[in-house]
């Protein structure tokens, strides 16, 4: 094939259009924000070893139901006298691991039976969406405490639970997605490219996923760490005496009247994170809309 | 390399599963391409020309297969080869460029990893080397500024650019055989002309022989050699294209011809349109397809169709005119 344009070495560099991270940082004020958010309770988690004042398994009798601002305890002391700021920071150890794991339990898992389903189609789509339909139709946490009842109480199992919970999300959000670029003519043209189906999915397909995924990742996070705290109120996670942001509030509780900052303390932990991971989302939902991208 | 023709499409039909029945999308159609040469497809929507296309590339949609016929490429027979064979066909021999280039590009890709795609799959260049092929094919295909294209997105270029992209990638392993399916319908008219400019000189230029489908006749009368009239699934009129564009024998390209604006009609001439709409692809007549709408159609037209057979300097599938009527003015009330 002579005839051919073959290949030639370019004359110029080839330029690349750079992204340039501060220009990105300044138009989604947003994303920045959270995303420092993020990265602070991620550092608490890794650091907390370090920084924390006390250890969080010391129990001090003489010490105990310190009130907030005390000389030594910041946040105050529990009902065996352990520092609660240092419980708090170890906490932080507990969830976001678990967080994280689930999510790419469910993310691995959900998305692996989306891709199936959307690229497949027919009776494999119908057979794994009757699947997820099922997990759908149980309330999250409800299927949460189902399942860890199941496998016995403890962390890994309510990594699981958890995870298995976030299935069917990630299951319909891929096939959602992969129907809408099945559509889309680059498909049949990078076959007619002489691609294998292997590396279409691969190389073509999955990452034009990426951008809903970052989102629900970061959703589905926040979602993690409520039902994380939840499985260790009910006692089905963390086991004692893990420094636990659910466990910490179910103790807290029976002196809710007297000393509320035992439940108060590890609350806002909670709610902190949760906000944190949501706002991330949401964020980076309105950054990577195609519709608003120039 | 002794063979015929280039391609050869040998009575390909290809049926389509539909919810209430099977659409015969591509009915016994039968033709050859020469290497260089310029092929039009013509037809209106519906009337199977992508679907030979896909046909002929083996891309049909899940619920398309070919059932019978076969097509020889440079005298192999693509119908009859592994799917990993015809892999590595497509995109080296036979490249193919879309309708709608807005979607025809990879959205998360630098053009220039795109355009280099075929290289690394085919050829196993590294990504590098693919880019900087990808600004030599982007400047052959008229791309001005080329070496800061290729890191531009999709989102950044504009429809014809989009398709000159294509254009670029489907040459990359310099194909024996390009197939355009209507590769200038979403563009605009001064872009159009453009692409059919870029598409003809790389013809002239490499040697490529183009399918092209379209269904405006006056891209067909610009760029082809020779020219397929389609209608619902079928070839109807074949031939040279000045032959068809003089003097057509089928009524249906009598037809379109008479409902397009020429500039050297008589100023209160009113354009023609063709009554009725195109058959129910699941429930054909009998007979010729084309009888509800032809102006000329005589009895026999309803019961028995015609085949394919040489009229004057083409080939029709007519009765009229295989009967040695001439097709003109008179046949409309």
């Amino acid at each position: 094939m002579s005839n051919a344009p073959a290949i030639v070495a370019a004359q110029e560099p080839v330029r690349r259009t750079p992204i340039a991270l501060l220009d990105l940082i300044r138009t989604h004020r947003r994303v920045t924000f959270a995303f420092a958010l993020v990265a602070v309770l991620f550092l608490i988690a890794l650091v907390s070893p370090v920084i924390s004042p006390h250890d969080p398994l010391a129990v001090r009798p003489d010490d105990s139901y310190l009130p907030p601002l005390t000389p030594g305890h910041v946040l105050g002391t529990d009902e065996l006298g352990r520092d609660l700021l240092s419980r708090v920071l170890w906490g932080a150890r507990v969830s976001l691991p678990v967080a994280f794991v689930a999510v790419a339990v469910g993310l691995f898992a959900g998305g692996l039976i989306g891709l199936v389903s959307g690229y497949a189609g027919g009776v494999a789509d119908l057979l794994l969406m009757r699947f997820v339909d099922a997990l759908l139709a149980f309330p999250g946490l409800i299927l949460a405490i189902a399942v860890v009842a199941a496998l016995g109480p403890g962390l890994r199992n309510a990594m699981i639970a958890i995870g298995i919970v976030a299935v069917p999300v990630y299951a319909r959000l891929v096939r959602a997605v992969v129907l809408q670029l099945k559509q889309m003519e680059f498909i049949v043209a990078t076959r007619a490219l002489g691609a294998t189906p292997l590396r279409l999915v691969l190389r073509h397909l999955i990452p034009n996923l990426l951008n809903p995924i970052i989102v629900q990742v970061s959703l589905s996070a926040g979602f993690a760490i409520l039902a994380e705290a939840t499985l260790s109120f009910l006692g089905l996670g963390a086991q004692l005496p893990t420094p636990d942001w659910g466990q910490m509030i179910n103790a807290g509780a029976s002196f809710l009247t007297n000393d509320p900052w035992l439940a108060i303390v590890p609350g806002a932990a909670i709610s902190i994170t949760v906000y944190s991971f949501n706002l991330l989302g949401d964020s980076l939902r309105d950054a990577l809309d195609p519709r608003l991208r120039s | 390399m002794s063979f015929a023709h280039l391609l050869e499409v040998d009575d390909i039909h290809t049926h389509l599963a539909v919810k209430d029945g099977t659409v015969r999308a591509v009915d016994g159609v039968s033709f050859t391409i020469d290497a260089g040469e310029t092929l039009g497809i013509v037809g209106e929507s519906g009337s199977g020309k992508s679907m030979t296309a896909l046909s002929i590339m083996r891309l049909l949609p899940r619920s398309g297969s070919i059932v019978e016929g076969k097509v020889t490429f440079k005298g192999r027979v693509l119908t009859d080869l592994s799917e990993d064979e015809m892999e590595a066909m497509r995109g080296t021999e036979i490249a193919m460029i879309f309708q709608d280039p807005m979607t025809s590009l990879n959205p998360v890709y630098r053009i220039g990893w795109q355009v280099g795609e075929p290289l690394r799959i085919h050829r196993h260049v590294d990504t590098r080397k693919s880019i900087v092929a990808a600004v030599d094919l982007l400047r052959k295909a008229g791309i001005p500024d080329a070496p800061r294209r290729v890191g531009q997105f999709p989102h950044m270029f504009s429809g014809g650019m989009r398709q000159r992209a294509m254009i670029a990638m489907g040459l990359s392993t310099s194909p024996s055989l390009l197939i355009a399916d209507e590769p200038t319908t979403a563009l605009d008219v001064t872009i159009q002309a453009q692409i059919l400019d870029l598409l003809r000189t790389l013809n002239r230029d490499y040697g490529t022989a183009t399918i092209l489908i379209t269904h405006n006749l006056g891209v067909v009368a610009g760029m082809c050699d020779r020219v397929i009239v389609m209608y619902a699934g079928r070839v109807v009129e074949q031939g040279r294209t000045e032959d068809v564009f003089a003097r057509p024998e089928h009524p249906y390209t009598w037809s379109l011809l008479r409902s397009i604006p020429r500039l050297d009609a008589d100023e209160h001439e009113p354009l023609k349109p063709i009554d009725g709409s195109p058959p129910d692809m699941v429930r054909l007549p009998a007979g010729c397809k084309f009888t509800p709408r032809c102006p000329f159609a005589i009895g026999r037209c309803a019961k028995e169709e015609p085949e394919l057979l040489a009229v004057r300097n083409q080939l029709s599938r007519c009765w009229v005119t295989q009967g040695g009527v001439t097709l003109d003015g008179a046949g409309v009330g």
